[in-house]
């Protein structure tokens, strides 16, 4: 395998300059995590502890093997968007290992708002059980919940992708094979009693759980009947007299160690026959990165740069690399998984387009999980390129990227703007797991673009009635559409959102896809089907 | 003395363990075609590996195997072995089998029939030893009993002495008298309480020694009257008449006594015509004196400190007087040179009262050898330590220029010995050999007594020092499974994780951000001061540290669901064996109620009974055992139900 070298110089005033400023918004972004991970802050969670319970980071890694890694997805998700701060949008989610087999965790933080569901938190728990779906993990809910959010019902309730969806998945999934572990260490009330009775199988500890359709507040005011909350759903009805739950459990410990034995209890199912080679570190320290690649969009660098810091000893078989050269294809390895790279060096242009198609086609031939490094303004524009047809070939790799059915992987490395999104495996186009670096910025064009079009409409529109457009006006007119992009694609807005997975420290990277790699190898190898190549 | 000069081309060696392949090791250098038996136990042993063939003998249990005289005998000679070594124990001293094998026309490696029946009974060797002269502890062993005569042979004999009722036995009817006016008083106080206890007021009187040591020497002796001393050795520090560290020359003996006592061994063993070799113990007392105590008739464990001071291989001196040759030096061609220790390490446990230990040896790394360090044992990593034979696993014999090398390289050599699975007695060795008594020398047989509260202290490790280790092992052992990726948390700072341990029965915590490095049995840690070493063995969730303070043993606390089941509405409580072992009585039945401390069932291993107690009021339920069958460690026994209050 050939071997990337870098020119990059680490001692050079313009590396550190770039470093620099990448580490302080990876130190921002850490800070913006370090107070999420107080879930509904300490009072709540001193109150959470006094009842006995574990906080549920705490569940997750009592839950997981020791040493095992924690690939948390949505961890922004919520953040500033609602009037109320709803961290991780209550529900903190994520793949680790139990018992060494990948499986996709759903946990309540009933700290945050009683662990209601927002509508971002039913879309963050939707998201994860695509995440399982996808790469046939099995799924184990940490359930501690007060059900909907009710003052936001119109928004959670009633939709497709709405709470109803939970079940649905919970059902299409067990039908799959894929289990369903539900483990009730706090409330379950209303339609989140369906969490656990529609599991696989259902653990409930006591003296903490309840189930229950109408709590007892509802119960009184329904037919006057007079019951405690442990008696009308607690662990000894449930696993005594109504089957609701399979498992008594003394403590949330205890609980958890019955889950790992359920987990335990599965069957492995063969998974991808992709062979892993042994790992073989980046000749150059994964660090680099924030030197390389600096938070100034406009600066270009050489993604092939970024490529030796992250694959297995720096190795990497370029495809087709003297021609349609926007576009870096190769194949490498991350941590022993062998992987094909597609990288944008620049704008997108035809021959870059049919390149990538084609890179695309023989990764899907031979099963090999496709990393695309995001890095786009988007598609050549004018008129010699749309001539050329560039709408067609940009069409054959969105062709490509949609139709392949091997693992796909996408980092937003710098900006993700227009069709260019598409063609690099966005969002929209199903990758196993999408991530952003905190210098990214996500947006149907670019803010300075986005304005100029929007100005020159106007001063078309104002020249046709015979009027004239001052600077002055177009000035005040740019300026709040560059802060309406700057802000909604910056990659907080965005993850807030669940567009992504989440935002990853640059250095993370490589370990972070190799997670991701051997998470996305449970699912067999697809046959991948293309439609109809616009020639 | 007829002289029968014999080839001897093929040997079979009636023993087991570190001393079959001891002498295998010397027969095979001498060309000798190497015939080994063993027992179901050993079908796997080393010493059956090593010889050059190996005949089944029976069961497992050493009546049915090592000591079946007729059986190992119809083996010699179907196997056709020319002679037997018998090793230490089993036959060694065995005169009906010595007797078996001359009527066979197969030689034994060992004395003659009449020299081991005679030094066979302790009381009857004293009386062939006194005939010929040889000193014996002072005293009156006589008939007429009159008080008047036995002061008068006490003052004669000296003070201080010691009264002993005839029948007594464990302490019971004796008497320390320091001084000639308390004589009287004490005999009376001897004599009635032997004849409360034993029914019988006959006494007799001997010399106390004060601190005694206990020296034994060498001899050996030809078919052609030749008999030679090859120097002594002191064996002093013993447990419950164990030895457990050995060492020749015996320190602090001037010329003079030595060839003295080393004179008196050579008749002793000539006054009943032996021949090959043989040990002669005697007591030494803090004036010089020195008394016969008794002669073995075998080659003994501790032969290889002679072997390392004197160079010669005294397996190869038996084989060579056996085939009727004379011995191959004279007392004044031998040659003595440096000191040498003998650590026998035992499959036991210290703190357990020295209850022997049973298992798996999951671990075993051992110092080098070389011309300095030699190890003995019948052991590799991976065998059992079954409960049917002694527990010793291997002696460590070192050898230095001088007393003060030698012990320091014994000391280093048992540092470097480890071995996990079992418990061992290792640690309490190298205290031994680092009290400061035992350096000096200032040896006498209850120097161990004398010491028992330091020797079987716990070692003192530094806590901090032993969990920074257990971290770095745990941490690196998770860093193969997950690489960089270890315990990854997004966008949080990345701390290692943390382990609930146990340490000393202690809860503890261990977390793995140590630095260090680890290799597969050794460790190298980055702490604080400095770089600390020692070696390590993580079996299942037991991780042990063999570092400069000993062992230290840290288990993984992980829980387990079954904790918790034992807090559900059962109330049944599973008594279970401590060691492997054979049920030899069981003293209850179903429905008995019995209360904490009662005595349930009772566990023979390793020659010791076990007895099983009730560890709180109950009803006896189901027994899962009948006297007679073998339990294996901590299989249940037997039902024991938590009265309803």
């Amino acid at each position: 395998m050939a071997t990337l070298s870098s020119s990059i110089n680490p001692q050079s005033d313009e590396f550190k300059a770039k470093a620099a400023a990448m580490q302080l918004l990876v130190d921002d972004l850490q800070q913006q995590v370090a107070k999420l991970t107080l879930g509904g802050g300490e009072a709540y969670q001193a109150k959470h502890l006094s009842r006995g319970k574990m906080l549920p980071r705490d569940r997750i890694d009592a839950l997981l093997d020791q040493g095992s890694p924690f690939l948390e997805i949505g961890q922004l998700a919520a953040h500033h968007v609602y009037d109320v701060a709803v961290p991780s949008a209550g529900i903190i989610c994520g793949v680790g290992l139990v018992n060494s087999r990948y499986c996709m965790i759903i946990a309540n933080d009933a700290t945050v708002k009683g662990g209601t569901y927002f509508p971002l938190t039913v879309k963050k728990h939707l998201r994860a059980q695509d995440i399982a779906l996808q790469n046939n993990l099995p799924c184990i809910y940490l359930v501690d919940s007060g059900g909907a959010n009710l003052p936001q019902q119109d928004e959670v309730f009633p939709d497709k992708l709405h709470f109803g969806r939970i079940f649905y998945n919970q059902a299409t999934m067990s039908a799959q094979g894929i289990p369903q572990i539900a483990v009730v260490m706090g409330s379950c009330t209303a339609g989140g009693a369906y969490v656990p009775a529609m599991a696989d199988e259902s653990i409930i500890v006591k003296q903490q759980g309840t189930i229950f359709l109408a709590g007892p507040p509802l119960v009184k005011a329904a037919t006057g009947e007079e019951v405690s909350a442990e008696e009308l759903g607690g662990a000894d009805t449930h696993c005594r007299i109504s089957g609701v739950a399979d498992h008594y459990a003394q403590s949330d410990e205890h609980a958890l160690l019955i889950a790992r034995q359920c987990i335990a209890n599965c069957p492995k199912t063969a998974g991808h026959p992709l062979l892993r080679k042994p790992s073989a570190e980046p000749r150059y320290p994964s660090e680099q990165i924030y030197g390389v690649v600096g938070t100034d969009l406009r600066k270009p660098f050489d993604v092939r740069d970024v490529i030796a810091r992250v694959v297995d000893d720096s190795g990497f078989d370029e495809f087709k690399a003297l021609y349609g050269t926007t576009l870096v294809c190769g194949f490498a390895h991350i941590d022993g998984y062998p992987v094909g790279i597609v990288a944008n060096n620049g704008v997108l242009f035809s021959e870059s387009a049919q390149k990538g198609a084609h890179f695309i086609e023989l990764c899907c031939q031979r099963q090999i999980p496709l990393v695309f490094l995001q890095n786009i303004t988007g598609f050549m524009v004018g008129k010699k390129y749309e001539a050329q047809g560039i709408a067609k070939h940009g069409a054959k790799m969105v062709m490509a990227v949609a139709c392949a059915k091997v693992p796909k992987f996408t980092v937003i490395i710098g900006g993700s703007y227009g069709a260019g999104n598409y063609g690099m495996c966005g969002r929209a186009f199903e990758p196993n797991f999408m991530w952003m670096w905190p210098n990214s910025r996500i947006s149907v064009m670019g803010g300075e673009q986005a304005a100029g079009v929007l100005t020159q409409v106007k001063r078309d529109q104002l020249a046709a009635q015979g009027e004239s457009f001052s600077d002055t006006q177009e000035q005040a007119m740019r300026e709040p559409v560059l802060q309406q992009y700057e802000h909604q694609g910056h990659p907080y807005y965005a993850s807030a959102r669940l567009w992504d997975d989440g935002i990853i420290d640059p250095k993370d990277t490589r370990c972070v896809l190799s997670i991701a790699l051997a998470t996305a190898l449970n699912k067999p190898a697809q046959e991948t089907r293309f439609g109809v190549f616009r020639m | 003395m007829e002289t029968v000069n014999t080839m001897l081309k093929s040997v079979l060696i009636a023993n087991r363990g570190e001393i079959a392949c001891r002498v295998i090791r010397t027969a095979k250098a001498m060309g000798m075609r190497t015939i080994a038996v063993y027992s179901d136990a050993d079908a796997n042993s080393l010493h059956v590996k090593e010889a050059d063939e190996a005949w089944h003998i029976g069961p497992s249990a050493a009546t049915q195997s090592y000591l079946n005289a007729d059986k190992i005998l119809a083996i010699a000679i179907k196997s056709k072995a020319d002679c037997i070594h018998p090793g230490y124990g089993f036959l060694s001293e065995n005169a009906d089998f010595v007797a078996a094998c001359q009527a066979k026309n197969i030689v034994f490696i060992g004395p003659d029939v009449p020299a081991i029946q005679q030094m066979g009974s302790k009381s009857a060797a004293k009386v062939i030893m006194s005939a010929a002269g040889i000193p014996l502890v002072p005293g009156y062993h006589g008939d007429i009993q009159n008080d008047a005569l036995l002061q008068t042979e006490a003052n004669h004999m000296g003070y201080p002495l010691l009264i002993k009722a005839v029948a007594g036995g464990g302490g019971k009817g004796m008497r320390v008298v320091e001084k000639a006016e308390d004589f009287l008083t004490h005999l009376a106080g001897a004599r009635r309480e032997g004849l409360a206890s034993f029914g019988n007021s006959d006494v007799l009187i001997e010399k106390y020694l004060i601190a005694p040591r206990h020296v034994e020497v060498q001899v050996f002796c030809d078919r052609h009257g030749n008999g030679i001393y090859l120097g002594d050795r002191d064996c002093s520090a013993q447990r419950r008449h164990q030895k457990v560290i050995e060492e020749a020359p015996a320190p602090g003996l001037s010329n003079e006594l030595r060839q003295k006592m080393g004179n008196t061994a050579v008749e002793a063993a000539q006054a009943i015509k032996y021949v090959g070799a043989g040990t002669v113990e005697f007591l030494l007392d803090n004036s010089g004196g020195y008394y016969f105590m008794e002669m073995n008739t075998r080659l003994q464990v501790e032969h290889p400190v002679t072997e390392m001071i004197s160079g010669i291989d005294l397996v190869c001196w038996q084989l060579t007087v056996a085939a009727g040759e004379p011995l191959p030096l004279t007392q004044n061609q031998l040659f003595f040179q440096g000191h040498s220790f003998e650590a026998r390490i035992y499959a036991e446990d210290p703190s357990q009262d020295f209850q022997p230990s049973t298992g798996q040896i999951t671990h075993l790394r051992t110092p080098k050898t070389d011309s300095t360090i030699r190890i003995d044992t019948g052991v590799c990593q991976g065998d059992e330590i079954s409960p049917f034979y002694d527990p010793m696993i291997a002696k460590l014999i070192v050898w230095g220029e001088s007393r003060k090398i030698a012990l320091a390289k014994l000391d280093q050599a048992l540092q470097d010995y480890h071995l996990d699975g079992i418990h061992t007695n290792i640690d309490f060795l190298r205290r031994l050999a680092t009290l400061p008594d035992f350096s000096t020398a200032n040896l006498h047989t209850g120097i161990i007594e004398q010491h028992q509260d330091l020797l079987l202290s716990p070692s003192l490790h530094n806590q901090q020092l032993v969990l920074a280790m257990a971290g770095l092992v745990l941490g690196t052992q998770a860093l193969k499974t997950y690489g960089d990726c270890t315990g990854l948390r997004l966008n949080m700072p990345s701390s290692g994780f943390s382990l609930d341990a146990l340490y000393l029965d202690s809860p503890c915590v261990i977390t793995t951000n140590t630095s260090g490095t680890l290799n597969s049995d050794s460790l190298v840690l980055d702490y604080k001061d400095g770089k600390h070493k020692a070696g390590f063995n993580l079996t299942g969730d037991k991780l042990s540290l063999f570092t400069a303070h000993g062992k230290a043993v840290v288990i993984l606390k992980a829980a387990k669901i079954d904790d918790f089941l034992a807090h559900n509405d059962h109330n049944t409580g599973h008594i279970k064996a401590p060691m492997n072992g054979n049920l030899i009585a069981c003293l209850v039945t179903s429905g008995l109620h019995v209360l904490a401390g009662d005595a349930l069932m009772v566990v023979e291993a390793m020659k010791m009974e076990h007895t099983i107690v009730a560890p709180k009021d109950g009803v006896i339920g189901e027994i899962y055992f009948k006297v007679g069958e073998l339990v294996d460690a901590d299989s249940q026994l037997l039902e024991l139900i938590e009265k309803e209050i």
